[in-house]
């Protein structure tokens, strides 16, 4: 029986006090997600349940226990107060998916402090926009990333532990620099949990701008109550179940699905941080026995490309329930996965901000293939026009997704920067930035987003940000950055150069460009595709038409060029 | 050529993709089902064989199995420069 059970029913019934029941937690009481994950399961009588299995490069393995993982978070939070590390301090998490990345964030959010994951492939300017902007100050990675760290530590005045999970005193410590062991630092067997509130900040997030730097999305331990009940009712976690969330905590699925609900539910979940093939994911699945799967639209592509036969060398009857999130599931992917899995994938919708599932097709809801689903029972769902943000009531009409605010896994604030986080609002709606139109049977369907940012294979990439770091190189005179289709990643990125005189447009060229921003941004921003223009559509007051780069991508209509700068 | 094709490739790979680690890889390391390179940063591995050798390897033929290791990326760069 999945726990949803009628998804009408509960849109009828619904409160969120269901969840904080469930969770034990009333209004006004000390509500910590690190205590939730770790020691409650425990004192439930799950100790010595396995909480991690996990896989590396090199065939390495590790299993933790509930039990454990409650003491080496115990061991972590310990010493990060012992360092000085207190309540709302930001903590940064710059780690591959190995253990201490899962561990280190129960850790950091005992101790009262804001975890800050950010993905280990960012280069060096895409890490100090980020550890610049939140003021972190401590950051807990590897001696492969460390490298990067200590490029831009001189700019980060505030930044006063660089911790090292796996040094090995091969080569000196730098300034700043304590290493920590996690499995060989004397255990500790009881760490008092920072007795933080619903509205105390927990986790801060990083996600892109179209005009502007990055923006930290500041979420609160209260976050729990949506992100508890929405893994129940979406992914159906029940007790018995093996999970895997295929998502890197870099980013907010990979915390919110990754971490803190299946952990806050009891539930054994499977980590690899090994690199992407389709038997490797394959073989995965089969050998832990893998009920439920939690994966992206990217992904699932890539598994479509290897094809059917890979897929029946492996015995994948020990899945129940599949979901997907990031970017929108094609119709094609969900027809796929039910001939060759038997089951279908459900797509879900919800972005860095809400912090919790919004809107999604639910176990034993008929699933219309293509479709976002419905509305989150208690999260009040519209598509409303661009202009007036008046509700659109016509089916089938399209405008921009808006969300009721009141959830509570709703961001806070963005860091430092509220002024922006207002112009999320506009007449009593919260706006994504997405359009959609919804069927007579209220099932959402997504359009595209209403701006320049790029979704490439789930990750969101701001063409401001490559842009600017173009201007870096030194054949660059400026450039205009857009999404151009792609069979897997849905997106990728493309830029279009204009070149300082003395520079020819040669392979080499692009070659040397496309690394220059896979280092110093990340490989997800790295443009997959160079045109060198010799001017750039501009309007006539000087600003980029993107929309005109774009549209000629797409195959779409140009549209109104009025405004265009006369040559 | 073989010999000469895979130290090309090798070297780079080492040069580009592996700054600050530690591991070694060899001709036969799993580059990207064993993690070592992303199936973003790929896209630049294979512009630069396509620069050095003067080949085009369509979609098709660059599949992450192709480029798993130094060894594979070998053949199909040998494989396309025959096709020349």
């Amino acid at each position: 029986m999945h726990h949803i059970g009628s998804y009408d029913e509960r849109v009828k019934d619904f409160s969120w006090s269901i969840s904080e029941q469930e969770l034990g937690y009333k209004p006004g009481d000390n509500i910590n997600i690190g205590w939730y994950c770790t020691d409650r399961i425990c004192q439930m009588g799950k100790a010595e349940k396995i909480a991690l299995k996990w896989e590396g490069i090199g065939g390495k393995e590790k299993e933790f226990t509930y039990n454990e993982i409650r003491i080496l978070s115990n061991t972590i939070a310990d010493f990060l107060t012992k360092l000085g590390i207190v309540a709302e301090d930001r903590v940064c998490l710059f780690l591959d998916r190995i253990p201490e990345l899962y561990i280190g964030f129960v850790g950091i959010v005992k101790t009262g402090a804001i975890a800050q994951p950010l993905f280990s492939a960012f280069g060096d300017e895409s890490l100090i926009v980020r550890l610049e902007n939140a003021e972190t100050k401590a950051i807990i990675t590897q001696k492969k990333h460390v490298g990067k760290v200590r490029k831009i530590i001189d700019k980060l005045p505030h930044l006063k532990h660089i911790i090292i999970v796996d040094d090995n005193a091969k080569s000196p410590l730098q300034e700043r620099e304590i290493a920590f062991e996690m499995e060989n630092t004397p255990k500790v067997e009881h760490f008092e949990c920072y007795p933080t509130k619903a509205e105390s900040p927990s986790v801060l997030h990083y996600t892109s701008g179209t005009t502007g730097m990055p923006k930290g999305v500041k979420h609160v331990h209260y976050s729990l109550i949506s992100q508890y009940l929405t893994a129940k009712w979406v992914l159906d976690l029940h007790d018995d179940d093996i999970y895997w969330c295929t998502a890197d905590p870099g980013w907010v699925t990979g915390t919110s699905y990754g971490i803190i609900s299946p952990w806050a539910m009891g539930v054994t979940q499977c980590v690899n941080d090994i690199g992407f093939s389709a038997e490797a994911w394959y073989k995965f699945i089969e050998k832990h026995r893998i009920t439920v799967w939690y994966s992206a639209p990217t992904a699932i592509r890539s598994l479509m490309k290897a094809g059917e036969e890979v897929v029946k060398k492996f015995d994948l009857s020990c899945l129940r329930h599949l979901a997907s999130v990031g970017e929108p599931l094609n119709a094609e992917a969900v027809i796929w996965s039910d001939k060759v899995f038997g089951l279908k994938f459900h797509d879900s919708y919800w972005q860095t901000e809400t912090g919790s599932i919004m809107i999604s097709n639910y176990p034993g809801m008929l699933i219309k293939a293509g479709s976002m689903g419905k509305p989150f029972p208690g999260i009040t769902g519209a598509v409303v026009d661009p202009e007036t943000y008046e509700q659109i009531h016509e089916t089938g009409k399209i405008g921009l997704i808006a969300f009721r605010p009141g959830w509570p896994a709703m961001m806070r604030t963005y860091w430092n920067n509220e002024a922006t986080y207002q112009t999320k609002f506009k007449n009593g709606w919260y706006i994504p930035g997405d359009r959609a139109y919804i069927d007579p049977e209220g099932y959402f369907w997504f359009v595209g987003r209403d701006d320049d940012i790029i979704n490439t294979g789930g990750h969101l990439v701001s063409p401001f940000e490559v842009e600017s770091a173009l201007l870096e190189h030194p054949a660059v005179a400026e450039s205009a950055v857009v999404s151009k289709p792609d069979f897997v990643n849905m997106e990728v990125v493309k830029a279009f150069v204009c070149l300082k005189p003395g520079f020819d447009a040669t392979p080499e060229l692009n070659l040397e460009i496309m690394n220059f921003i896979r280092k110093k941004l990340s490989p997800l921003a790295m443009p997959q595709d160079i045109e060198y223009i010799p001017s750039l559509p501009k309007t006539r007051s000087g600003k980029i038409m993107r929309r005109m780069l774009k549209a000629q991508e797409w195959g779409e209509e140009i549209g109104d060029t009025s405004t265009l700068e006369d040559d | 050529m073989r010999d000469e094709i895979r130290e090309i490739v090798l070297d780079y790979v080492i040069r580009e993709y592996m700054e600050d680690q530690d591991e070694e890889i060899t001709y036969d390391t799993a580059l990207i089902s064993g993690g070592f390179i992303d199936s973003f940063s790929m896209v630049s591995l294979k512009v630069f064989l396509e620069t050095k050798y003067g080949i085009k390897l369509p979609d098709e033929a660059a599949t992450p199995e192709a480029f798993d290791n130094v060894e594979s990326i070998t053949d199909l760069v040998i494989e396309f420069l025959n096709k020349k």
